[in-house]
């Protein structure tokens, strides 16, 4: 009896590091496309994606993989976030020292410092690449109504994220950027004072008050906007990613043409796949999934039409992962993220620029704090939410611009989104503005009208006389969306390269006077 | 067939499923308005709005000087001593001397030597800060209270 025991139990040890594996993984290694798909199925990481994928989706042209670098790209800023954190002091005392020590002294410390700033950066640019490949190849379209909405609202958690970590170095850059913002909050008093109602109507106030908790930038601000960057936003960011990413399955992959033909040889669809009735196919039911009515979880889809995730899907994916890092330890070892002088309150920074995704506002705002960094901010972000519930037509999905004509309307758009912007801004610099010319002008006018609100409503108008003269809400919407875009990028431009000391226009930073 | 005009009566189950699904709705509601006073401070936890900035001797009449440390402008006249706040009222930033007046570095709003803009996104003149008097002669300026602009503290 004894020995029978011993035995078992020397057994067990011997068959350990299978039975291991198996309590782990629950299969073998996969050997054949079926066990592979099994294995995504059943893994919680890999549980993500759908077993299968139509070989369009695979297509480079279709996404850019910008979705998949986006995700990478937070996941490296998680991680290198969670590694500066180690070292990092949220004290109005300590933060500027503790950046300084990253910096000079934690080994590797600039390096994981650079590539947190960068892969934040390449964050913005890419949340902005991928809403445009998704806005132009109308993927926006039912039933990704909400799920266009979802990515609105991580568009501007990307940015929160961004601003947020603007103020954690107590430099002069953070120090004056934040109060800038924070007054930003606060400007709807702007319009309570035009309107001459009693201060009770500051709701500018509570804004700011509730960012800073106090009614100035201090260490209570950079404890706020520590919690905010490190647990808050990041958290909904990962939640709201979440169903973001789980939305775009239920809805069958991303979104494609009708009977797109498979390509052929480019590495997807080792074997040519042959037409299956779904009614007679074999081993194909999903008990589970009663509440499907055909036989596929995804419906109104032949499963034969594609190719197993694993590999296609997932050697894809790595790939991106690696090119997204690869950039990220480029940009990180070349380029040092900044550092100014510490915080001082005395003195601004001049010109006092905010980060550089932001530098359009400020080019708006510099007319109308109220106007240019509210208001069309909030018509710009909820004309954005709208555009998949006003512009409904029923067209094919998948396809760059939908159409020639798309195309044109498109090229035609950044030439006038481009035009409006310059002369928006030319304008002004040129024979200057309303005050310049009526001194007592009453400030709910300055408020009103300016280069911000008209550039807003020309880009209106153009949409509109697309939306008559097509009489298609789908050109429409790519004329305001590209303009939306081209107007962006121009102002951008303008704020980072053309704008010097106490925001004057400059060619060229050679111009700038000593100071 | 219960219809609009003779309604069914409610079951006592599905009143007591509703009852207890609206006691659980309202206590969620309840605690988030709870928890959502938090944030906001009752008191700012900063130190006094009020502020010496010295015995009215240093400002003798017919004399201006910008204590930079508090930024602020005092101006000394006959008619007696103001302050004025250097934070522009378009976004907070410091502005600067210039030559007639004041200038904004961050969104080049501009001022003339009162504080009444001349030019820019200011939506308003630079504020003008009360001015008193501690028992001991000093002068304070209480950077929370606002007054007409053109307002001069009579020492006494």
């Amino acid at each position: 009896m004894a020995s029978e025991g011993m035995n078992a139990f020397w057994e067990n040890i011997k068959t350990l590091p299978r039975t291991f594996r198996q309590a782990v993984f629950r299969h073998d290694a996969p050997t054949s496309d079926r066990t592979r798909s099994q294995a995504v199925f059943a893994n919680f990481f890999l549980h993500i994606h759908s077993a299968r994928v139509h070989p369009h989706s695979l297509k480079l042209t279709t996404t850019w993989g910008l979705g998949v670098s986006l995700i990478a790209q937070f996941v490296i800023l998680s991680v290198t976030g969670i590694l500066l954190m180690v070292y990092y002091k949220p004290s109005v005392d300590m933060a500027y020292t503790s950046m300084k020590d990253i910096h000079y002294v934690v080994p590797t410390g600039r390096f994981i410092r650079n590539i947190h700033r960068w892969a934040a950066h390449l964050m913005v640019i890419t949340v902005i690449l991928h809403m445009a490949r998704v806005f132009f190849t109308s993927a926006y379209k039912s039933p990704r109504e909400f799920n266009w909405l979802i990515g609105m609202i991580l568009f501007v958690l990307t940015l929160a994220l961004s601003f947020t970590g603007y103020l954690l170095p107590w430099d002069q850059l953070a120090y004056w950027a934040i109060t800038i913002g924070a007054n930003i909050a606060a400007s709807p008093n702007e319009l309570v004072h035009a309107l001459g109602l009693p201060t009770a109507f500051n709701v500018g106030d509570i804004q700011k008050e509730l960012l800073l908790g106090a009614s100035t930038v201090g260490q209570d601000a950079l404890i706020r906007f520590y919690m905010l960057h490190v647990m808050l936003l990041p958290i909904a960011l990962t939640m709201l990613a979440g169903v973001h990413i789980w939305r775009i399955r239920k809805d069958g992959g991303l979104a494609r043409p009708e009977g797109t033909p498979l390509p052929m040889g480019k590495g997807v669809g080792t074997e040519i796949p042959t037409y299956q009735n779904p009614q007679t196919a074999t081993s194909k039911t999903y008990g589970l999934m009663c509440l499907v009515r055909d036989k596929s979880p995804q419906t109104d889809v032949n499963p034969d039409e594609t190719a197993p995730s694993w590999p296609y899907l997932l050697r894809a994916e790595l790939l991106v992962f690696m090119v997204t890092m690869l950039v990220c330890v480029l940009l990180g070892m070349l380029f040092d993220a900044p550092l100014t002088e510490p915080a001082n309150p005395n003195v601004p920074e001049n010109p006092a620029k905010a980060p550089w995704y932001f530098l359009g506002l400020q080019e708006m705002v510099s007319y109308s704090a109220f106007v240019g960094g509210i208001v069309i901010p909030s018509i710009a972000i909820l004309g954005l939410i709208l555009i998949p519930f006003l512009d409904r037509e029923d067209e094919r999905k998948g396809i760059w611009f939908s159409s020639s004509r798309g195309k044109r309307i498109a090229a035609l758009s950044v030439w006038v989104g481009a035009l409006c912007a310059a002369a928006c801004v030319a304008f002004p610099v040129t024979f200057g503005w309303l005050r310049n010319w009526f001194p007592s002008i009453p400030q709910i006018i300055i408020i009103a009208v300016n280069p911000g609100s008209i550039l807003t409503v020309l880009y209106m108008a153009w949409s509109l006389y697309i939306l008559y003269t097509s009489q298609s809400t789908r050109l429409s919407a790519i004329a305001l969306f590209t303009c939306f875009l081209v107007g962006f990028v121009i102002l951008t431009y303008v704020g980072t390269y053309l704008r010097g000391p106490n925001w004057n226009f400059y060619w060229s930073q050679s111009q700038w006077p000593a100071h | 067939m219960p219809d609009r005009l003779a309604p069914r009566p409610l079951p006592r189950r599905d009143w007591l499923g509703l009852a207890g699904f609206w006691s659980a709705g309202l206590a969620i509601l309840g605690s988030i308005a709870g928890m959502a006073q938090l944030p906001k401070p009752r008191v700012t936890p900063e130190a006094s709005s009020k502020v010496r900035i010295g015995n009215p001797s240093e400002f003798m009449p017919g004399s201006e000087k910008i204590l930079s440390q508090n930024n602020l402008r005092v101006v000394s006249t006959s008619q007696g001593i103001a302050a004025m706040s250097l934070a522009c009222t378009h976004l907070g930033c410091i502005v600067q001397p210039s030559q007639d007046g004041y200038i904004c570095p961050c969104h080049g709003s501009e001022f003339d030597p009162n504080g009444n803009v001349t030019g820019g996104p200011a939506p308003r003149p630079l504020k003008w800060i009360q001015v008193s008097q501690a028992a001991d002669g000093e002068l304070i300026v209480d950077m929370a209270v606002e007054v007409q602009a053109g307002q001069f503290y009579q020492i006494v």
